[in-house]
């Protein structure tokens, strides 16, 4: 677009104080030639955004430079439809955080106007992505056990048409074996817990169901999920907007548990599954000889928190066999009935259920160790007791119970060998995910068939923040596929990710990104021509957002995009572009930055910062007024994934002195956003080693640092300290050339 | 079928739970009016030093929250506001909402001109009354709304003017009442959220007494850089490191006199609270006196992590009673080991009571009548009809399920409008 740029300048908030505001407005008329340029002693005032609109609407103003707070704030009130806008942070990060009246403090306020305008002339307008095809609002929900229902109820309730696939010939998942529950409050068992939801989503006029059948393809993304179903040997074709995950959980397998708890070996030894189908059936006998059943011991964690067999907690087993205690001692109170726990886990208010088993007279023995043994009269339970210290024996049991946990079934099948990077390549790979063929939704991937697992078979990324958020976008995952839960959260979490569903697909209709970015209209575009097949972007996208063609050329899909920038930062070639931010664009500003020549011991340090969280640590710094090194000059980037290294060889042979790079905690528990952009950035500069060596440069002035959110006490320190060290090294050589 | 009256959500809480759902449903495309009884949003949440398992801070999720709220116009914040009633029915509610004078207008800036000119201080609520404020201020360093407030009390004492003059902005109005604010919505979200339980009430401990008696949310205050002691973990009494700290799980939990219920996150607060300790001080020994810890699901693995310290003793046995001897300055906590029924005198510098979660709605209900469980928790996801609770107000959890349970909440009250 033909740009007519303003410039507004605010010396509010003790801006005025600090700067010499006048002066600045110079560099944005001489050096800049802006057809606009104002200052204001309170810009944020309706009467210093009316001059904005006005310029706009009678000068034709239509790309717009805020010299004033940090984007972070005000965001409503510098809002301009039609803009290009960028805000150049001269409180928070200058005035707040510099000695004020300064030189050093004017040349910083000078150097951010400067990218400010730069970025501007660099931005376009973001128009949203629309697909030629036609996009689908339909839900596609895989499994019908208790979240899968809930899910498909729900987004069909909501008016959305859904799909239910069901692997097994009727609906309920596990619950179907179930015939009692134990659901909050706990005050009584609840029959037929999920019938009422079999029957509306096998009525509901939105909802088709297929059992018996299974997903043999997923392609496309959201919006344009093709999807081929098969059943009884017949497929169909259907495309949806969105997936829900809800593809269950199968019972750890009894007969990989240690041999002293006696599966296998002993009839009557069986697993909480097991005697949940007698009880279903009303017939609780001895699997041995069919006898009746009177004494019954409850082994639990049996192969649960166990770094052997499941290293987590299945979180319901505790509920689940207290639950079929108390059963037991309702259908006969004579029965003696021990529970033998590690960690007896009923947490909320299932604590009720636990007190009534206690009650009732169930036996509850603390033993980290259990074994079972046979005897004359039945199965014999031996274990040290915690509580009273000394070994207990419990004999003459005709039924020992094992609970056994939950195993995600995705956490099945062979896992994907990522294709082997370019031999010749002395790079440090990119790291990859981990997929396993677990045939649950065959995806057409590149980067592999299936959701990538965070941790033990589970599909999920952020589980603190954003538990729904897998790194498959469009892809919810709810119940136990997700993590262990009881029946009764995993049919609020059907719902939850039901929500999630709908969102993206409403989202997606605009054009719009999801979640972190959600509303984000931009999105990459790849000037192919340029492309040299090197798979960076495809390897790297922490999203799977790119496919490729046989020729390994790159095939964005853009509605599985979250904006991140990854590919930007990773391509070679630099022809990975949004509208509004593009290597070119932040190349520009690394070049605007005023280089003083050595002589003037003026060093400059280029700072790329994540936006999402360091660069509101550096507001923060400046919040509480925290002084740090003059030298430094901040650009924020989507994701430090999104940083090419191109920037930091232009920043070196430009003069800058030093780089820093301000990225999230990465590894097993990382903080990105993106999941993995700080690492990948990391490894990035691993290849910069090459530039340095070229420019005869020492590697240390080029730094990487994770910061949080909450670090922003340390950040003074942290950009000080790399000022020493740049000081210490001395001048740049190129300064000048 | 009838029109939709009302399309509009109302979401009653703006901690975890509510702020999720709110923005849950406005991404959908939703109008959402949020109401916070605090100055700002973010509720408990916003206190914690740090989340467990990763040992991450609270602000960088929130800064997504807020950031997700700042680019959807369909979200209208009203903070320092509370429901004052509701009437009609699914579909068209009508709900006044109160909301208390904030005495700052949108023209704050936030440039703390308003702090320099009082000299007046108050104990600061988000630090639990660890420390004093200035009666002009920042709830705290990421408020969002990122705008000062001025205490009452600071409106009716004489310094009240000078500071008003002292905004170059025009943004202190002294005369601010408060509002009330009427809405039509189709289906309310109540998200209400918890209250720490009262420590004074478990009378053996000695909370109140014992300066260095403090509890679970005190603790996530004191490690906190923008807490009562930049993050420096000490005893309140001498502001010494301690050496010897003792955390005391269930405090009131699991018990029949105080909350029967298990509040699902104490245990894995306390390990990740130690885990700050061992930190700062790395000499510091630990107890953590339990009765069963619970780590359920991966957080197993957290709990595991914790159990490799050494300095971490994991101690099974209930606290019976908390003393200081006359002279000393030393805690001695009087523990029935479980184990061995021994009885055993543990001395410890600072003690961590592990107090529960008690549902906000036992003391504030909601102001029509509605079904609560034994322990004044709303019931379920489905309140009735056009009414939904989320987050902890429904069951004492963790942030994951509190999110996961905004997010149901969201499409339920969708469905309720859009079915209509």
């Amino acid at each position: 677009m033909e740009k007519k740029i303003g410039v507004y300048i605010c010396s509010g908030c003790g801006i005025g104080d600090a700067l010499d505001v006048e002066q600045l407005a110079n560099i944005a008329q001489e050096e800049f030639s802006v057809p606009v340029c104002k200052t204001h002693a309170f810009l944020c005032s309706a009467e210093g955004v009316a001059e904005i609109k006005k310029d706009i609407e009678n000068e034709g103003v239509n790309a717009v430079v805020i010299a004033a707070c940090s984007p972070r704030v005000m965001h409503d009130v510098f809002n301009f439809d039609g803009c290009v806008l960028d805000r150049v942070n001269i409180r928070e990060q200058v005035a707040w955080c510099q000695p004020p009246g300064e030189e050093d403090t004017q040349m910083m306020a000078e150097d951010y106007l400067r990218m400010g305008i730069t970025k501007v002339q660099a931005m376009e307008l973001p128009e949203p992505y629309m697909p030629e095809e036609e996009m689908s609002k339909d839900i596609l929900v895989v499994g019908g056990g208790a979240s899968g229902l809930a899910a498909a109820v729900a987004a069909a309730d909501a008016g959305y048409k859904v799909t239910l696939v069901e692997k097994e010939k009727e609906l309920g998942g596990f619950f179907k074996k179930v015939k009692r529950a134990a659901v909050p409050p706990y005050k009584t068992f609840v029959e037929g817990y999920l019938d009422e939801l079999i029957q509306k989503a096998q009525s509901h006029e939105n909802i088709t169901v297929y059992t018996g059948a299974k997903v043999e393809k997923t392609a496309g993304g959201p919006g344009l999920f093709d999807v081929t179903i098969s059943q009884n040997g017949s497929t169909v074709q259907h495309r949806f907007g969105a997936i829900v995950l809800a593809a269950g959980w199968v019972p750890y397998d009894p007969n990989k548990l240690d041999k002293k708890l006696g599966y296998g070996k002993y009839p009557n030894v069986i697993t909480g599954v097991q005697l949940e189908e007698m009880l279903a059936s009303g017939k609780v006998k001895k699997p041995s000889d069919g006898g009746d059943v009177k004494n019954v011991a409850f082994l639990l964690c049996a192969g649960s928190r166990d770094p052997e067999h499941l290293p987590y907690c299945s979180t319901v087993c505790c509920i689940a066999s207290v639950k079929q205690a108390l059963e037991l001692k309702e259908a006969d109170p004579e029965a003696n009935v021990y529970v033998v726990y590690k960690e007896m886990r009923t947490p909320g208010q299932a604590e009720d259920l636990y007190r009534k088993a206690q009650e009732a007279g169930v036996i509850f023995l603390r033993c980290q160790d259990p074994e079972v043994e046979s005897g004359a009269t039945g199965l014999i339970v031996r274990g040290e007791e915690d509580l009273i210290g000394e070994e207990v024996t419990v004999e003459d049991l005709d039924l020992v119970v094992l609970a056994t946990g939950i195993v995600p079934v995705t956490a099945f099948g062979e896992e994907v060998n990522p294709p082997q990077e370019d031999e010749e390549s002395q790079e440090e790979p990119a790291p990859t995910d981990i997929i396993l063929k677990s045939d649950v939704l065959n995806l057409e991937y590149r980067q592999g068939p299936e959701v990538p697992i965070l941790k033990y078979g589970f599909p999920d990324s952020h589980f603190i923040c954003f538990p729904y958020e897998s790194r498959r976008t469009g892809i919810y995952a709810a119940g136990c596929v997700r993590r262990p839960m009881n029946v009764s959260t995993a049919v609020d979490d059907g719902v939850g990710a039901a929500m999630k569903a709908i969102q993206c697909i409403e989202l997606v209709h605009k054009g719009a990104a999801v979640h972190p970015r959600a509303g984000d209209l931009s999105f990459p575009e790849f000037f192919m021509q340029r492309c040299t097949q090197c798979k960076r972007c495809t390897v790297e996208c922490p999203f799977g957002a790119i496919n490729e063609d046989e020729k390994g050329n790159p095939l964005p899909n853009p509605t599985r995009c979250r904006r991140c920038g990854v590919c930007m930062g990773a391509c070679p070639e630099r022809i990975i572009s949004f509208k509004n931010y593009s290597v070119g664009m932040i190349g520009d500003m690394v070049k605007a930055i005023n280089v003083p020549d050595e002589y003037e011991e003026k060093p400059r340090i280029l700072v790329f910062a994540c936006e999402n969280d360091a660069y509101p640590a550096l507001d923060m710094a400046g919040m509480r007024r925290m002084k740090y090194n003059p030298w430094v000059r901040v650009i924020p980037l989507r994701c430090l994934g999104s940083m090419n290294i191109i920037w930091i060889a232009d920043a070196l042979s430009s003069g800058i002195d030093g780089v820093l790079l301000l990225g999230c905690k990465y590894g097993d528990d990382y903080q990105c956003h993106f999941i993995r952009g700080s690492e990948l950035a990391n490894i990035r500069l691993g290849k910069i080693k090459e530039t340095l060596d070229r420019l005869v440069l020492e590697a240390e002035r080029v730094r990487f640092e994770t910061v949080t959110m909450s670090d922003y006490a340390k950040l003074p320190e942290m950009l000080d300290d790399f000022a020493a060290k740049i000081e210490e090294i001395g001048p740049n050589p190129y300064k000048g050339f | 079928m009838g029109g939709p009256v009302s399309q509009s959500i109302l979401v009653v809480g703006g901690g975890m739970s509510g702020m999720t759902a709110a923005i849950e449903a406005a991404e959908a495309g939703y109008e959402v009016f949020l109401v916070e009884k605090n100055s700002y949003l973010g509720g408990r949440v916003a206190q914690l030093n740090q989340y467990f398992p990763k040992l991450c801070p609270p602000y960088c999720g929130l800064e997504i929250n807020f950031r997700r709220i700042k680019n959807n116009p369909k979200i209208k914040v009203f903070t320092l506001a509370t429901v004052e009633s509701i009437a009609g029915q699914e579909g068209e509610f009508d709900v006044a909402i109160l909301q208390r004078p904030r005495y700052v207008n949108e023209k704050c800036t936030c440039c703390g001109k308003c702090a320099e000119a009082t000299t007046m201080e108050i104990d600061n609520p988000f630090n639990y009354g660890m420390d004093k404020i200035k009666a002009a201020y920042l709830p705290h360093d990421m408020a969002f709304p990122m705008r000062y407030v001025i205490d009452p009390a600071l409106v009716q004492s004489p310094e009240a003017q000078k500071v008003k003059e002292a905004c170059p902005y025009d943004a202190i109005d002294l005369d601010m009442q408060p509002q009330k604010i009427e809405l039509k919505v189709g289906a309310i979200i109540w998200a209400t959220g918890w209250n720490p339980y009262d420590a004074r009430k478990l009378d053996t401990y000695g909370f109140g007494v014992y300066p260095d008696v403090i509890t679970n949310v005190m603790m996530e205050r004191m490690a906190s850089w923008n807490g009562p002691t930049q993050g420096k973990i000490i005893r309140p009494s001498n502001g010494e490191p301690p050496k010897t700290v003792a955390f005391v799980q269930c405090a009131g939990s699991r018990d029949e006199n105080h909350l029967p219920f298990c509040s699902g996150v104490c245990c894995l607060a306390s390990m990740k609270q130690a885990t700050y300790v061992r930190e700062q001080i790395p000499d510091a020994k630990i107890y953590i006196f339990y009765i069963d810890i619970r780590a359920k699901d991966r957080y197993e693995d957290f709990y595991n992590r914790v159990k490799e310290d050494e300095n971490v003793i994991f101690f099974k046995g209930k606290v019976a009673k908390i003393e200081q001897q006359e002279g000393s300055d030393q805690l001695v906590l009087r523990v029935e080991n479980t184990m061995t029924e021994e009885l055993h005198e543990i001395a410890a510098d600072l003690v961590v009571l592990a107090t529960g979660m008690e549902p906000t709605t036992a003391t504030e209900p909601l102001p029509i009548p509605v079904a609560y469980d034994d322990y004044q928790f709303l019931p379920g996801l489905v309140v009735q009809p056009g009414i939904y609770a989320a987050g902890c107000v429904r069951t004492p959890t963790n942030v994951a399920e509190v999110v996961q349970d905004g997010t149901a909440a969201a499409l339920k009250a969708i469905q309720s409008i859009s079915r209509r």
